[in-house]
């Protein structure tokens, strides 16, 4: 069992789950509330990443983080160094390929707050932003736990994305579901399956949470 | 000013240096999806301080009407001022935020935030007021309406007429310019009823708001009704005090609305606890009715309707009948309207529609000048406050 492995990969997906609910919420907002006509295509954007090969994103990412794009430049006047291959790469990557786990479930629990409360809560003299903060998110509150911990499990699995941006280098970018790939290159095959094992219960546990907690809604929400 | 159902201290009222002319006026034209197409809600009217009931049938309007004003949909054109401020004015190009234009609006289902105690929904609008400012008004607002033991549970936890109150506290806590009332009394029991009509009328008179009041229920208009709007197809048919609007005879939705034909205004003469009736004396005549009793005084006014469809007429004087208001008349006029006849039929200076059939009044041999009695069960007589 690769520990660095493991607590890299917690590490990131922790760091990638919590960036993703400051990130998510306003796109979310957006997708849920605006009337721009061409909105659906934002939303085909946003889900993207679900359908596309982790490498096609991993080409497109790393491309985007090299020395020849303008952002890459960029990162790298202010830095010293690239961003592809390091964690930091690792972690934008990360927050692509796992954004729509995020924004999803958000959107989906925004949409479900009956719209009556929103213009109740204007009749009382709330702004929408504070109609959102004080209304929206706490009734979203099982659709934020669902989109946290999805990201955060599906960050911990990620591999082709990895792969691609970050490369393998140990401590930096070598992630849990690479060290099981390299172990399996060996033919280390126990210490893959030990790794394997460990990946496996993690995400059942995660992904059980998410549906003990949506089973019955008053779980969640307890005033429902 | 603080928010009590009591008077206002003296020294708040001097205070407030704004004149008092919080007249709503509305000049819109919305299109408006319904059931059955779709309808131009296109209306003219003004409200003064106290109760304005729009009146009408589900589909007419009414929400839509409601929803313009408090901002939460846009006129396609028009003007809505308050307090002579416009909230909306297409000309202009002004159009208030929702959220900007002090409007209370209760929604028919209430819309309260479930996710909050009855006390934080009471508090929610109070948001730019100190906390020790916030929980004083709202606790006065929760004991002025009698919910003050339910400030701690949510929505899901109190009954429907609990939750009226709450819904009806959060919104006149923020003292809004105007009141919104969108059928707030609809799916509660006749008491509840009577209570939260006490309730508002008592906060009104300190108060002094213009307060459009939702119904499609014919009793509601003559308990609140200052005066009535009636509006059917997104206009306003009829417009005046409820007596008015409700009795016009030329109006054949009014009545068809009401489903009261015959409405009259009456004076308890006594009331027959043991029997569970009072006798009532219809104003403007000498006719006596044996109603239900209700809970009136001796000399309090009330109104009693009655449908058209409850009367009997007789040719003779009836006798051995179980109801307990045979009044002796006339028939003024026979009107046929399809497979029905109307008649009006005067008793002692009170003139009482009766509906019949056809095969009726052909048997009875009907007409102008004939004697009749006209029997009017005491359960047929529905009796509404003033």
């Amino acid at each position: 069992m690769n520990w660095e492995a493991f607590w890299l990969t917690v590490r990131l997906a922790a760091i990638v789950s919590t960036l993703l609910i400051a990130i998510g919420i306003p796109i979310a907002y957006w997708l849920t509330y605006s009337r721009w006509r061409w909105k659906f295509l934002i939303e085909a954007a946003v889900a993207l990443p679900i359908v596309l090969p982790p490498t096609v994103l991993g080409f497109y990412v790393l491309v985007a983080l090299g020395s020849r794009s303008p952002l890459g430049r960029w990162w790298e006047s202010l830095t010293g160094h690239t961003l592809a291959f390091t964690f930091e790469g690792l972690v934008i990557g990360s927050l692509l390929y796992s954004l729509p786990f995020a924004v999803q479930p958000f959107a989906a629990s925004f949409g479900a707050v009956d719209r009556k409360l929103l213009g109740a809560s204007a009749s009382l003299g709330h702004s929408p932003v504070q109609t959102f903060r004080r209304i929206v998110l706490p009734l979203s509150k099982g659709g934020l736990v669902t989109g946290f911990a999805l990201s955060f499990a599906h960050t911990l699995g990620e591999f082709g994305v990895v792969l691609m941006v970050g490369g393998n280098i140990p401590g930096v970018t070598r992630t849990i579901s690479i060290d099981i790939y390299d172990q399996v290159q060996t033919a280390n095959y126990s210490s893959a399956n030990q790794t394997a094992l460990v990946l496996l219960i993690i995400s059942f546990v995660v992904l059980s949470v998410v549906y003990g907690l949506n089973r019955r809604p008053w779980v969640v929400a307890p005033w429902r | 000013m603080a928010v009590r159902i009591a008077p206002a201290p003296p020294s708040a009222l001097a205070a407030s240096a704004t004149p008092i002319s919080s007249e709503l006026e509305v000049r819109i034209r919305k299109r408006f999806p319904n059931p059955e197409g779709s309808f131009n809600l296109n209306v003219h009217f003004r409200a003064l301080a106290g109760f304005t009931i729009v009146f009408g049938a589900s589909g007419a309007g009414k929400t839509t009407l409601l929803d313009c004003i408090a901002g939460l949909s846009d006129p396609d054109e028009g003007r809505i001022a308050v307090g002579g401020e416009d909230l909306y004015d297409s000309e202009k190009k002004r159009n208030v935020a929702a959220w900007k234009r002090r409007i209370g609006y209760v929604h028919q289902d209430l819309a309260l935030f479930p996710h909050l105690t009855a006390a934080e929904n009471v508090a929610y609008g109070l948001r730019a007021l100190s906390t020790a400012e916030r929980q004083m008004r709202s606790r006065d607002m929760l004991q002025a309406f009698r919910i003050d033991h339910l400030r701690d549970r949510r929505p899901a936890q109190i009954s429907g007429g609990e939750r009226q109150r709450v819904a009806l506290a959060r919104a006149l806590v923020t003292e809004p310019r105007a009141l919104l009332l969108d059928e707030p009394l609809v799916a509660l029991d006749r008491p509840t009823k009577s209570l939260l009509v006490g309730d508002l009328r008592q906060w009104n008179q300190h108060h002094r708001v213009p307060i459009l009041f939702v119904t499609h229920n014919g009793e509601e208009v003559f308990a609140l009704g200052d005066e009535v709007i009636m509006l059917d197809a997104g206009r306003i048919v009829a417009q005046g005090q409820p007596h008015e609007v409700m009795h016009a005879p030329r109006l054949e939705t009014v009545a068809h609305l009401s489903g009261f034909e015959n409405i009259f205004d009456a004076t308890v003469l006594a009331l027959h606890e043991d029997r569970g009736t009072m006798t009532c004396q219809l104003i403007g005549g000498e006719v006596e009715l044996e109603t239900p009793l209700v809970r009136a005084e001796v000399g309090s006014r009330l109104r009693v309707g009655v449908r058209a469809g409850d009367l009997l007429l007789a040719t003779e004087n009836p006798r051995g009948l179980s109801a307990r208001n045979i009044l002796p008349g006339t028939i003024r006029r026979l009107e046929q309207r399809d497979v029905m006849v109307s008649a009006m039929v005067d008793c002692a200076g009170t003139e009482f529609e009766v509906h019949l059939t056809l095969a009726a009044r052909d048997a009875l041999q009907l007409s102008p000048g004939k004697d009749v009695w006209v029997v009017v069960k005491t359960h047929s007589c529905h009796l509404m406050g003033m």
